[in-house]
């Protein structure tokens, strides 16, 4: 058996006539820094769902760690180490980057049903939550309410959430959808300083980027995978300029 | 501001749970009913009782973003459960209180399983089904409650063999406050917990809660139990200071008016949801003297000024004007 981080055998999903995912193969290997590339509605963020468990295959399996988890619920597949981003910012307005990630902390230690203990006696999980915001360089801003930070903050916090559960596979949508792109470098330099430990998937538009950090590139059109590669290999396939209109994707001719 | 140094994450959590001077000012000013008003004792004991319902309600909704217009099933099942306790034969009223709170919390539990499950409008459909539900078994089953003519013999014995239930309401104003002033300290140091922080998480997002490896589900269940707990103990204690019960205790009516105080007085702030509680039954009491029949009119007219002007309610209102008065000054 192949030893892979998360993997998906045979994933079908439609919705009515509409074929979102059709007989998806995936393997990550673990450590793996993947890129997941195709145009708008290829079906890339449904793939996440799925994995995630947000969403139910309709055929298919999805294996995490090589244990199947098809039928787990979302929260169940977090815990055993699959976290995710949202490509459209999803966080908790009310509470402060500190409370934020201190909540996801105390989650994964299983502490968030004691009610009769103070949040500051638990110290290990704040200080834990203060070193995740440190290190996406958050901690000056750590008091201030989800909904009050600049957008760039508020996509650091995406990640923070899920690294709090420190996950094993993190699976990021667009980490860096609708920042300027001197921003987007720094945000992907925090994810390419991830710990080896942590296999990487990402969805992103920006070719320049996808060919920086990520070491193979998975091509997605009409929900199912058209081929997987290293950067050069993809920028060379003429499948892939074809599915890109004809044109050229910005940053595929310096590849 | 010049404040450019950063409390540590520890200090800075700490000064958000400390007691603030208004805080201690509030639960002394409770105590003034027993000098300055001793007429208006029981009115200040109904107003500890709905205080603490309120509390009850603000929990879910205020924290957790459950959306009852049931809620008065769990005060009248600890109303009833006080009430049947004491006319079998056993008005030990601290006892009383426990099992009422018991059953309550037993029937939140039984319940919270299809809550859970829901939200929004849906949510709101199933809380007043339960609501509905329990009056006509409560209605029906007229040889266990009294039914219409509601439940009769109920002998409430003097607290610890000393205090009588007075007429005037000493020993029952004295019984809710204390009641009440335990269990906010109890959802105070609950609201602080990281449980109390996980509530906060449901109610602003509950997607993101499961993508963090949270279970929301059981959450919602136990803080749902808590809650009918203390509404229940808020049924107990009006069954046990009045000595009787009627089926109004679990009518829609009472599901209404809680969530009204509440709204009144601002969700989520555990104060607000008193503040509420003692300008609705103040103002129904000096408005229902005025006006008999048509007092509703006036709690409408403030329950639509209130939302429209100030979306925090009262409390907001208050902390609101006060920061202002502080900048300006």
């Amino acid at each position: 058996m192949s030893e892979s981080a998360l993997a998906a055998r045979g994933i079908n999903k439609r919705f009515g006539s509409l074929v979102v995912a059709a007989d998806v193969d995936l393997t990550l290997p673990p450590g793996a820094r993947y890129a997941l590339i195709g145009p708008n509605g290829a079906g890339k963020t449904t793939l996440i769902n799925l994995m995630t468990g947000m969403l139910r295959p309709d055929a298919g399996q999805i294996l995490l760690g090589g244990e199947d988890v098809t039928t787990l619920a979302p929260e169940d597949r977090v815990r055993r180490g699959l976290a995710r981003t949202y490509q459209i910012n999803s966080l908790f307005p009310h509470l402060t980057a500190l409370e934020s990630v201190a909540l996801a902390v105390c989650e994964r230690r299983r502490v968030a049903q004691t009610w009769w203990r103070r949040l500051i006696a638990y110290r290990e999980e704040i200080d834990e939550a203060h070193q995740i915001l440190d290190a996406l360089m958050l901690d000056a801003v750590c008091h201030r309410p989800a909904r009050e930070l600049a957008y760039g903050q508020q996509r650091l916090l995406e990640i923070a959430l899920a690294l709090a559960s420190r996950p094993k596979v993190l699976l990021l949508d667009e980490p860096a959808a609708g920042v300027p792109r001197d921003e987007s470098n720094e945000l992907f330099a925090a994810i390419a300083g991830l710990s080896r430990d942590i296999t990487v998937l990402f969805i992103e538009h920006d070719m320049e980027v996808v060919f920086r950090f990520a070491a193979r590139v998975i091509v997605m059109v009409g929900g199912s995978i058209l081929l997987e590669g290293t950067p050069a290999e993809i920028a060379a396939d003429p499948r892939v300029r074809a599915v890109y209109l004809g044109k050229t994707p910005r940053g595929l001719r310096n590849g | 501001m010049t404040s450019a140094t950063i409390a540590s994450p520890r200090d800075y959590l700490q000064t958000q749970m400390r007691w603030r001077w208004s805080e201690i000012a509030f639960w002394f000013a409770t105590l003034l009913p027993f000098i300055v008003t001793p007429d208006y004792l029981l009115l200040a004991s109904q107003v500890a009782i709905a205080a603490l319902f309120v509390l009850s309600l603000d929990l879910i909704l205020g924290f957790a973003g459950i959306v009852s217009l049931g809620h008065a099933a769990y005060f009248g099942v600890g109303a009833y459960t006080a009430g049947l306790i004491s006319k079998w034969g056993w008005g030990e009223p601290l006892t009383g209180l426990l099992i009422a709170a018991l059953a309550a919390g037993v029937f939140g539990y039984l319940t919270s399983f299809i809550v859970a499950r829901f939200r929004h409008l849906p949510l709101i459909m199933i809380t007043l089904g339960i609501g509905l539900l329990l009056q006509e078994a409560a209605n029906s089953a007229s040889w266990l409650t009294g039914g219409f003519d509601g439940l009769q013999g109920i002998r409430t014995w003097p607290i610890a063999g000393r205090f009588r239930f007075d007429l005037y309401g000493y020993t029952a104003y004295g019984y809710a406050l204390a009641a009440l002033f335990v269990i906010f300290l109890g959802a105070r140091r609950l609201i602080h917990s990281p449980f109390g922080l996980a509530l906060r998480g449901i109610r602003d997002n509950s997607q993101r809660m499961r993508a963090i490896g949270a279970s929301t589900y059981s959450h919602i269940r136990t803080i749902y139990t808590i809650a009918a707990m203390i509404a229940g103990i808020a049924g107990a204690i009006l069954a046990q200071s009045t000595e009787t019960v009627s089926l109004e205790a679990l009518g829609f009516q009472r599901s209404a008016d809680v969530l009204v105080m509440l709204i009144l007085g601002g969700t989520g702030r555990l104060y607000g949801g008193l503040l509420g509680a003692i300008v609705y039954m103040v103002a129904r009491d000096q408005f229902s003297g005025l006006n008999p029949q048509y007092w509703y009119f006036w709690i409408g007219l403030l329950l639509i000024a209130v939302v429209v002007v100030l979306p925090n309610g009262l409390l907001g209102g208050l902390t609101l004007l006060t920061r202002r008065s502080k900048a300006a000054s």
